[in-house]
């Protein structure tokens, strides 16, 4: 395996200081590939984004031109792109609205065009002050541009993009729940079927719900055409993605990386990458794809970072973040820090989601303390087979949305791979790192 | 005949919405340019609660009684949907609201010492406010700025990793009014402000919305109950 040098689909401007700015978008080909979608019909377009097989960006990975394809017997009414990037270690959507707000817009009416709506909302998650404000300045501008709004460029073709801002809800990221949270209620995720977007979405009627990083991708394609997007990457993982790397990093950051060439370990060690492990410590397991996202070991991390070759180890790239824990880690505490997590954002509909994710988080908590008993390893799992049952990979799920499934993630890959630590804490009332 | 004698609480008087009484002339305008945005009031519900925050700080009581009002929902509704959201502030804070990530990247980084020395230092738990109303101290979730960690907010505005002695001089700074003009006090969200309505023609989009109806109606008569639509 090796670290390609692929074309910058997504990140070409991240180097100038002004990238968010129109001046600058426009002198680096800025609206040149709605030109080109709008020189074609809506059917070509979505024909093009089928032939990059792009995969969605925000974590479950369903490929967006069969999304927008599925919605072809329907009138599509509503586009909604979803920024509530609210995954832990997750920081990809947060760079693109804050340092290329242009290029989503661009993107999202790339997207209005094919599928022919002429209403969007871009969801944003309301802890993005400054790139709430970019996003709205970008689209202010892009509408006195004429990319936005009446007869763009001349086509005849009009859509209205509205920015909405979110409040501070986890559970928003989840599709139906962000439907809910604009349509200005709780955000509940709705049951599936017959709640999918595409047939019953906002207000009732079929939207096209799409993540920030794959409306970003759209101006790219379009002006070098999917072929060339399917070209990079393997198998089903086409393209490049964004990887953002965090935790036990020397160069922790966010990173355009081409699907399935590069391995983990690249990931993480190589220079221009992750740059290595701090302080000459060794790595004791990392998270492939969010929180949601089964553990790996050093035994996983010559797997490419490919969505098929993660999901086959046992995990998922999900989210596109990878956390790093060396050595000097403690894994409950780790878990602890994660199920709280989960606990404090379960919604609340669901009974296995809201009250297990309250007894694993006393659990955990009383076991970090070093107030645990042994019999609370197996007490820890038959909560988790609560939620999901089996506690296996892919998840069962008991409940209406995926939240609960992911809750045993990290309690389970910190049993399995260090079943150790919590009996030292276990039996010596406390932290063997502290 | 006399009225029968009614048990019970008194009736109240019809929810008609009333003329908002709290929201400023500034606030208002506003509120009614966001409701245009939508095709139902409602889902302004959120943006105006923003907009309360910052005329007052937070969500007051006398708020929410307006954007109720505004939106076409009771003021329990606007409360009930609030008080959802971790953003929206149901109860006094202080001007500036300041969060401590301690999620699992911040944590490796060392993020519960920082929260730990931010409580010794203010003086008050995660969740308090300090006495002269300009702290309130939060523990975050991930704020999803990961490589600069730990990651601390203030009013939504990121300021980069902390350490506990960087901690103190943010405080410092922010108690002098050192960074007001960076840092707008809490509620202030989105100070870029929308310069166009909606520009699509109204009459294309009233077709589709029609159009979108008759094919929801269709699909209902076919599955009254959604179940295989």
């Amino acid at each position: 395996m090796a670290i390609t040098d692929p074309p910058k689909i997504v990140t070409s401007r991240l180097g100038y200081d002004d990238s968010h700015t129109l001046e600058r978008y426009l002198a680096t080909g800025g609206y040149e590939g709605l030109r080109a979608a709008l020189a074609k019909t809506p059917e070509e377009v979505v024909a093009e984004v089928d032939a990059a097989s792009l995969l969605g960006r925000g974590g479950a990975g369903f490929p967006a031109g069969r999304k927008w394809s599925m919605l072809r017997k329907n009138p599509v009414t509503y586009l909604v792109v979803n920024g509530d990037e609210s995954e832990p270690a997750t920081f990809k959507d947060h760079l693109l609205v804050e340092r290329d707000p242009h290029q989503l817009v661009e993107g999202v009416v790339i997207a209005a065009y094919a599928l022919q709506v002429t209403q969007v909302f871009i969801f944003i998650r309301g802890e993005f002050a400054l790139g709430l404000e970019r996003v709205q300045a970008a689209l202010n501008d892009a509408y006195a541009h004429g990319a936005v709004g009446r007869d763009i460029f001349g086509s005849g073709f009009s859509v209205d993009v509205v920015v909405h801002p979110g409040a501070g809800a986890y559970i928003c990221g989840e599709e139906t729940a962000l439907l809910e949270s604009l349509e200005g209620k709780r955000g509940f995720p709705r049951i599936k079927p017959p709640f999918f977007p595409a047939a019953i979405g906002l207000y009732g009627d079929p939207t096209v719900v799409n993540n920030v990083e794959t409306m970003s991708n759209l101006p790219w394609i379009m002006l070098n055409g999917g072929a060339a997007f399917a070209a990079l990457g393997g198998g089903r993982s086409t393209g490049t993605r964004l990887f953002a790397l965090a935790g036990h990093v020397n160069n922790p950051g966010v990173f355009e990386i081409e699907m399935v060439k590069t391995t983990f370990h690249d990931l993480i060690h190589a220079p221009v990458l992750g740059g290595g492990i701090p302080h000459g410590r060794n790595l004791k397991a990392f998270i492939p794809g969010g929180v949601s996202a089964p553990w790996f070991g050093p035994d996983q991390i010559d797997l490419p970072l490919g969505q098929d070759e993660v999901a086959e180890a046992g995990s998922m790239l999900g989210s596109g973040s990878v956390v790093v824990m060396d050595d000097h880690t403690c894994a409950v505490r780790a878990a602890w820090r994660i199920t709280k997590f989960f606990s404090r954002e379960s919604c609340g509909q669901c009974t296995p989601c809201r009250e297990g994710s309250g007894w694993l988080e006393r659990i955990m908590d009383r076991i970090e303390r070093g107030e645990g008993r042994e019999e609370d390893l197996d007490l820890l799992l038959d909560a988790c087979d609560n939620i999901s049952p089996g506690v296996a990979w892919p998840p069962q799920q008991t409940t209406i949305c995926v939240l609960g499934p992911s809750i045993p993630s990290s309690i389970s890959s910190a049993i399995t791979m260090f079943r150790d630590e919590f009996l030292v804490h276990i039996k010596e009332g406390g932290c063997p790192y502290e | 005949m006399s009225e029968p004698t009614r048990i019970g609480p008194p009736r109240r008087a019809a929810l008609a919405p009333a003329a908002p009484t709290h929201l400023t002339a500034d606030i208002l305008t506003r509120a009614r340019q966001v409701i245009d945005l939508y095709p139902e009031p409602r889902s302004a519900l959120i943006p105006l609660c923003h907009l309360a925050q910052e005329q007052d700080g937070w969500l007051t009581p006398a708020a929410m009684v307006d954007i109720a009002g505004l939106v076409g929902v009771t003021p329990g509704e606007v409360l009930g949907t609030a008080s959802f959201y971790d953003m929206l502030h149901t109860e006094p804070v202080g001007r500036h609201v300041v969060a401590v990530c301690t999620n699992i990247a911040c944590l490796l980084s060392g993020a519960a010492e920082l929260l730990e020395h931010a409580e010794d230092s203010l003086g008050v738990g995660a969740g308090g406010t300090t006495r002269d109303g300009a702290i309130t101290l939060e523990e975050a979730e991930c704020l999803a700025d990961c490589d600069r960690a730990p990651c601390v907010q203030v009013n939504h505005r990121y300021v980069g990793a902390q350490t506990p002695g960087s901690f103190d001089q943010l405080v410092a700074d922010l108690r002098s009014g050192a960074r007001d003009a960076e840092i707008p006090t809490h509620g202030t969200l989105i100070r870029v402000r929308r310069t166009t309505g909606l520009e699509a023609d109204p009459d294309a989009v009233a077709d589709e919305r029609r159009a979108a109806g008759e094919a929801r109606a269709a699909r209902e008569a076919v599955a009254p109950d959604g179940v295989g639509a």
